[in-house]
């Protein structure tokens, strides 16, 4: 049985949180470049300027090109074949995020209770953890930092099966209509279609891990990201202060429902779309 | 866009008053970062009778928590958190004398109200934008409730501060009128 020391965990996980603080993917930084050439509103033409400078002095200087550096969001996959030695798994993990927010000058934006007694835990931990165990014996670990602006205007709505393709695109038009400016625009949509109400969360996380301007392999969910683009960038939301650069992808998420469900959850991301994997 | 507008501290509602949606400004001068908590410490010291740690007139508030200053820099990064969530906060705030606002996103009618009333200009900086916006901010000190970390009430000495007037003091809102305009949704 292959081993894996904790510590290696630890290492890997602090590096990540600081490269997905500094570096904006390079697939949101073409869709940025992209929306700026057609961007109608000479305000939103600026602030995806701004936005774009900012990214750059991010990556040369290693600064968090936002300040709220989010609160951190690990999928596991581990390897059944694989063994963990040295310490705990999710007790490694956070340990990782503590490092790369410490060392990495990160903000730390986690209270440990939410609604008595708010109280910072002064090392962004802990982290949202979910772990599936999968075949073989690696490791793979994808963290998504996600701020507090744009994931406080996500929504989840119990939809049931009448309701169909037309009542998916109101559910999310309703979310990101309600949504308008504040999540920080151009924004980056993270759709689960399926599952249960939990489930179909969890799934518009994972649809945020997923590159800018991929696709869904199924064509119909694809289809469905791309019509969902074009409606969401008709609302004149634009780049916060108004214009027709809103939104800068879709990404659907789908798994098995109940005959009697079809929960959509939207996530919106703000265009720090911040993820990183690695397998170990 | 325009030239922007170069504007200075102490903000008064005459400087207010010259205002207007769409207006690019820079700001130089001390402007004080405040966010949820300490809207939420500074409220209740009120209501509780007691004195605020600043004199809030002709002040302008930023709600921001920044990021830790890397050794040498007098900030980290430092754009704006979401306005709104001070909604609930701000009529009272605002009667303690402030003129300026900055952040980002929507206020309910309740604060443009209490900005018309009180000759108050709202300012957006663009969100996200932290690293840009930090290279205008000189020095940051912390005046009060320094246990909350990031959310403690500081003092920013800035120079020529990207913002934009969003809603102005007589309430017109620049959100709404290019939302309009660039609409072409229908259905939804």
């Amino acid at each position: 049985m292959r081993e894996l020391d904790a510590k290696t965990i630890t290492e890997n996980v602090a590096e990540m949180c600081k490269e997905a603080a500094y570096y904006l993917p390079e697939d949101v930084v073409a869709a940025l470049k992209k929306g700026r050439e057609t961007e109608k509103s000479p305000a939103g033409q600026a602030v995806l300027d701004q936005i774009l400078k900012n990214a750059e002095i991010a990556k040369t200087e290693d600064r968090p090109y936002c300040q709220d550096t989010g609160m951190v969001i690990v999928f596991l996959e581990v390897g059944q074949d694989l063994h963990i030695t040295g310490g705990d798994l999710n007790d490694a993990v956070n340990a990782g995020i503590a490092k790369g927010y410490v060392d990495g000058y990160l903000r730390k934006s986690v209270v440990g209770e939410p609604l008595f007694n708010r109280v910072n835990t002064k090392d962004n931990t802990p982290g949202v953890i979910y772990t599936k165990i999968v075949p073989g014996d690696q490791l793979k670990i994808t963290i998504e930092p996600k701020g507090a602006g744009s994931e406080n205007k996500g929504g989840v709505r119990m939809l049931v099966p009448a309701d169909g393709v037309e009542g998916v695109k109101k559910a999310v038009m309703d979310i990101v209509l309600h949504a308008s400016m504040n999540p920080c625009p151009p924004t980056v949509l993270g759709i689960g279609i399926g599952g249960n109400m939990d489930r179909a969360c969890v799934m518009s996380k994972i649809a945020l891990t997923r590159a800018v301007g991929s696709h869904n392999p199924d064509p119909r969910y694809a289809k469905l990201e791309d019509e969902l683009l074009e409606l969401v960038n008709q609302t004149g939301i634009g780049p916060q202060l108004g214009g027709t650069t809103t939104c800068l992808g879709v990404n659907i998420e789908w798994g098995p429902t109940h005959i009697a469900m079809l929960p959509v959850a939207v996530t919106i991301c703000c265009h720090a779309m911040r993820h990183k994997t690695r397998t170990l | 866009m325009a030239e922007p507008i170069r504007i200075h501290t102490p903000f008064t509602a005459e400087d207010s008053k010259k205002l207007h949606i769409g207006d690019s400004v820079l700001i130089t001068g001390e402007i004080y970062a405040a966010r949820d908590a300490a809207h939420k410490k500074m409220t209740e010291a009120l209501a509780a009778g007691e004195k605020l740690p600043i004199d809030w007139h002709d002040k302008m508030v930023y709600y921001l928590g920044p990021t830790p200053a890397k050794p040498g820099d007098p900030i980290g990064s430092c754009g704006p958190t979401t306005s709104g969530r001070m909604d609930a906060y701000t009529p009272t705030m605002l009667d303690q004398g402030i003129k300026g606002m900055i952040g980002k996103g929507s206020r309910t009618q309740a604060v443009v109200d209490s900005m018309k009333k009180n000759g108050v200009t709202y300012f957006a900086a663009v969100g996200g934008a932290a690293a840009y916006i930090a290279k205008s901010v000189k020095k940051y000190e912390v005046i009060a409730y320094p246990e909350l970390g990031p959310e403690a009430l500081a003092k920013l000495t800035v120079e020529d501060f990207p913002a934009i007037v969003v809603i102005d003091c007589e309430g017109n809102n620049l959100y709404d009128i290019n939302q309009k305009k660039y609409r072409t949704l229908k259905g939804y």
